[in-house]
């Protein structure tokens, strides 16, 4: 609502400071009932996801057996095998975000252009919806399955002569487990880019088009740059979900590769040195910074990007 | 006339061939798409169908008399159920609100509806294990409560979407000039026009307690995805058999309401159904 | 977004930049379109229906109808965006419908919003001639020169979405002309704009073509907008052409009921038919222009302000109502018969006749426009 009150007040009267005061207090008044409406929301977000987050945050830093504050933990999180962890974890995300990424927008934009009703259309959504959410030791059986040293698709290879095993591929390194990765990142991919393609306006194809730009043009003059924060950021979403997953990783490598989320999971399951007990939250904080930085990076590319879709 | 109309005619239906390439019709559906779907295909459906020669087709009719199956089911169903129900109570009504009056903070409250898909669940857990009381931590209802936290993201693009697609604020306008009340409102005359949006968010979020393993196994409750993998300790072949049925019953579910939300949308005129995203209503003029 | 009040304040400069810049680079010498027979059919609806049209070099044709009646269809078979089903487009005698729409050579400005977002005005002005491979200090010196054109100048830096509603189209109608093409296309141009942004709009368009001498093609349904600015009009409906004339033709002898009744307003009143050529109508005999049906029940089609109104006591009508429309007034009447009719009167006479006045509607031994009746 906008507020058309004005009111002409001669300055330095004695009208002025008492009108000014009512004024302020009831535009506060009003503003703190306006966002009584998302009281229950953030109650709960507080409850379950900023509670356990500080909780994380203080016992990163808490001595486990006295209490005190200490940074060993962030210290030993910060060397050795768990600094293996985060930078193999790193590495794995960048692939499995960045090839899924351009593989994603790309399915994307074969079926965006397809008709709205077509069934095409809709059985790749559909699917995208559900892939994305699949993961875990399902997903690792899948494929060991598929690309497993003795398994199906390892064998046709075989028979037309080309040996992947010998060529120094498995499953089980961070490449394969990349591989695995694309089975849920593509499907979120699609669903997180669709917007954005939709977002860009037949008109400009058309006005490119008559203005004398072939297909190639249009997408490097307009299309691209104009979907190019929508693209990166979506891929830095990807690069987030890359980094948090767990069960997939641990179905395949079985802590055999250091990454850091299967390294957090093993503090709860209490493989952990005495006196080390806090080192997961460390870890896990760790991990929570990197996603933080890496979520404002995209939330200012979904702003420029939004000024340009609208 | 006629001889050059058909000619031409002919030679458009055509498309690319003859030396055209820059006026490839846009209408027809070009190589490099199909090329494209079909390596997503191969992908996608080849280990599905590796699995399945390994695990036998007959693992599928065993695997519902295994113990243990059915409880795991039973408790994800429950799950499912709590979550859903809490997700739409509170993000429909949460969601209708910032639209409608605060639309500054819309930016904002996607921004940290986002965070649960880039916070590693399994961070999560520990904190959550960490604050909460001993009594809720005994029930699976916590649980529960924390993939209302995770399936957010989901839930609420798709609410979003089918929000931007109704002119909210006219409707409700309409409708509180003619003496309804907010909670009216929202029932009788938003939610109706948020069916489908409604529904794929519920289809998410089934999808989402049915794939969940870490929280639950974290957590130490055998929900379905959990006893999945501690089937496969035991008989590889029923646990591929089991995730798989958990798939396609999903993805028939999903299916299914594309279809139903399809043919209603038609026949209230509102034309095409979109999960997941905003229909632009962009047409190439009159 | 700048308010639609930049582009009011604006107008003087504007209309200014077109008239006293210096004469622009003459466009090449006019090119003349040639519509045959077109036909397009979607589905059940055919949404052109063997529609043909001459385009004379330099003319501005306006298409004009209601939505769906196939004028945006004809426009965009020509830009090269759909194809015909059967019939074909000639721009100078040459058939052009297997040339893709990149290389036909046409400028076209959209309905809106077609300006890329991540250039600014004057690379988008320029984005044509960069297809062209113009050099880059060729395409910043042209885009300039057609900025001022428009009156944008001080824009050229600007991105579209710091523009304003008219000040895209403004920009649109740049780089459209920056090619310098031979044949410009307008879709709709002005629908999206203001009241009042759409009557500058519409003067600078017209201005500017008239200076160019670029053979138009314009789709409308505003027939205002189609009137104002058209050297002739195509009335379209059901995907053919009904009539094509110049305004002044199109609003005093329409071609059919429908073509009167969609320009301007027209009156229905009851008549009946006399062998010879007359019908009575209001109690006298007039003439009946040619086309009209031989037999059977019709309605006479006369213009508000070809009638004539005066208070009488015995008249065969009433006054039911006036809206004063600033030096005429309208004034609807109620003729015997439950037939009401709207007649333009100066406002000083209106004045008089209040609602409930008896009066005399009489009409002018004319020749007028006869369609069979209504049921």
């Amino acid at each position: 609502m906008a507020r058309t009150d004005t009111v002409d007040v001669a300055p330095g009267s004695l009208a002025d400071p008492g009108v000014t005061r009512v004024r302020t207090v009831r535009t506060v008044g009003r503003g703190i009932t306006r966002l009584a409406g998302i009281v229950p929301f953030t109650v709960y977000i507080s409850l379950g996801l900023l509670i356990p987050m500080i909780a994380i945050a203080v016992g990163a830093f808490k001595n486990p057996n006295t209490g005190a504050f200490t940074f060993s933990n962030v210290d030993i999180a910060t060397h050795g095998v768990y600094l293996t962890g985060i930078r193999q974890s790193v590495i794995l995300s960048v692939l499995a975000s960045v090839i899924p990424g351009i593989f994603g927008a790309l399915i994307a934009y074969a079926i965006f252009t397809a008709k709205r009703a077509s069934l095409l259309r809709q059985v790749v959504i559909t699917a995208s919806g559900v892939f994305a959410n699949f993961g875990g030791v399902p997903l690792a059986f899948l494929f060991i399955a598929s690309f497993g040293s003795s398994a199906l698709v390892t064998g046709w290879l075989n028979d037309i002569g080309l040996n992947i095993y010998n060529d120094g591929f498995s499953l089980y390194t961070l490449s394969g487990v990349a591989l695995v990765y694309m089975y849920f990142q593509v499907p979120l991919m699609v669903l997180v880019i669709l917007p954005a393609l939709e977002g860009l306006r037949p008109a400009w194809r058309e006005a490119a088009e008559n203005l004398g730009a072939r297909t190639w043009q249009y997408w490097r003059y307009v299309g691209g740059p104009v979907l190019m924060p929508s693209f990166l950021g979506c891929v830095l979403l990807l690069f987030g979900s890359a980094l948090s997953a767990y069960a997939t990783a641990e179905a395949l490598t079985a802590g055999t590769i250091p990454l850091t989320s299967i390294q957090i999971a093993s503090f709860l399951n209490g493989n952990v040195i005495a006196g080390q007990e806090n080192v997961g939250k460390a870890l896990g904080l760790g991990m929570v910074i990197i996603i933080a930085i890496v979520m404002v990076f995209y939330v200012l590319l979904q702003r420029r990007a939004a000024k340009w879709l609208r | 006339m006629a001889p050059i109309s058909a000619l031409a005619v002919g030679r458009r239906k055509h498309g690319a061939g003859g030396g055209e390439s820059a006026g490839r019709r846009r209408t027809s559906f070009p190589v490099w798409r199909w090329v494209i779907l079909l390596i997503a295909g191969v992908y996608f459906l080849l280990p599905l169908y590796a699995a399945l020669r390994f695990a036998g087709i007959h693992a599928f009719g065993t695997v519902f008399v295994q113990p243990g199956f059915w409880p795991a089911l039973w408790l994800s169903a429950r799950l499912a159920i709590i979550t859903t129900a809490i997700t739409l109570a509170l993000m429909v009504p949460t969601a209708v609100y910032v639209h409608l009056r605060l639309p500054g903070l819309r930016r904002l409250l996607e921004g940290i509806t986002i965070l649960p898909i880039v916070i590693p669940p399994v961070v999560l857990i520990v904190g959550v294990l960490q604050v909460s009381p001993g009594a809720l931590k005994a029930s699976p209802w916590l649980l529960g409560l924390e993939y209302v936290i995770l399936g957010m993201p989901f839930a609420y693009r798709a609410i979003d979407a089918g929000l931007r697609s109704l002119d909210l604020k006219t409707l409700t306008e309409a409708s509180s000039s003619l003496g309804a009340g907010w909670l009216t409102t929202l029932w009788r005359v938003l939610l109706p026009n948020l069916r489908t949006a409604l529904l794929s968010a519920t289809v998410l979020i089934v999808a989402l307690v049915f794939g969940e393993f870490t929280m639950a196994s974290l957590d130490l409750f055998v929900t379905f995805p959990v006893w999945i993998v501690l089937f496969d300790q035991l008989n590889a072949n029923m646990s591929v058999a089991a995730s798989i049925f958990a798939l396609v019953v999903v993805w028939l579910l999903l299916m299914l309401i594309v279809v139903v939300g399809t043919r209603q949308a038609r026949r209230t005129g509102g034309g095409q159904v979109n999960l997941f995203t905003a229909a632009r209503t962009d047409t190439k003029g009159n | 977004m700048a308010t639609n009040a930049a582009d009011a304040a604006t107008n003087d400069s504007g209309v200014a930049g077109i008239a006293g810049a210096a004469p622009a680079r003459a466009a090449r010498a006019g090119t003349s379109v040639s519509l045959r027979n077109l036909t397009r059919v979607f589905g059940k609806t055919r949404a052109l229906d063997g529609m043909s049209l001459e385009i004379a070099p330099g003319e501005l044709v306006a298409l004009l109808g209601p939505s769906g009646c196939g004028k945006t269809t004809a426009l965009r078979i020509v830009a090269g965006f759909e194809t015909a089903d059967h019939g074909e487009v000639l721009i100078e005698g040459k058939d052009v419908s297997p040339v893709p729409a990149a290389k036909r050579d046409m400028g076209m400005v959209f309905q809106s919003y077609s300006l890329f977002p991540n250039m600014n005005a004057l690379d988008n002005v320029g984005f044509g001639l960069r297809m062209r491979r113009a050099s880059g200090t060729r395409r910043r010196q042209r885009a300039g020169e057609l900025l001022e054109m428009v009156g944008l100048s001080a824009q050229a830096k600007q991105f579209p979405h710091q523009l304003s509603g008219g000040q895209q189209q403004r920009v649109a109608l740049a780089r459209a002309l920056a090619i310098e093409p031979r044949v410009l296309l307008l879709d709709e141009p002005l629908s999206a704009l203001d009241a009042k942004v759409r009557l500058q709009l519409r003067e600078q368009i017209r201005n500017l073509q008239q200076r160019l001498g670029t053979t138009t093609l314009f789709v409308t349904h505003d027939q205002e907008e189609a009137l104002s600015m058209a050297d002739r009009v195509g009335v379209m409906k059901n995907g053919k052409l009904e009539q094509i004339a110049a305004p002044s033709e199109l609003y005093a002898k329409p071609a059919t009921a429908f073509v009167a009744e969609f320009v301007g307003t027209m009156n229905r009143l009851p008549g009946d038919l006399n062998g010879g050529g007359t019908v009575t109508v209001l109690g006298t005999a007039v003439p009946v222009q040619d086309g009209a049906p031989e037999s059977g029940p019709v309605d006479v089609l006369v213009r508000p302000e070809g009638l004539t109104l005066a208070p009488a006591p015995n008249g065969n009508g009433i006054v039911s109502n006036r809206t004063f429309l600033g030096a005429s007034t309208r004034v609807t009447v109620l003729i015997s018969g439950d037939t009401e009719i709207q007649v333009d009167v100066a406002s000083t006479a209106a004045a008089a006749m209040v609602p409930g006045t008896a009066v005399q509607v009489a009409l002018p031994p004319t020749p007028v426009l006869v369609a069979p009746r209504n049921t």
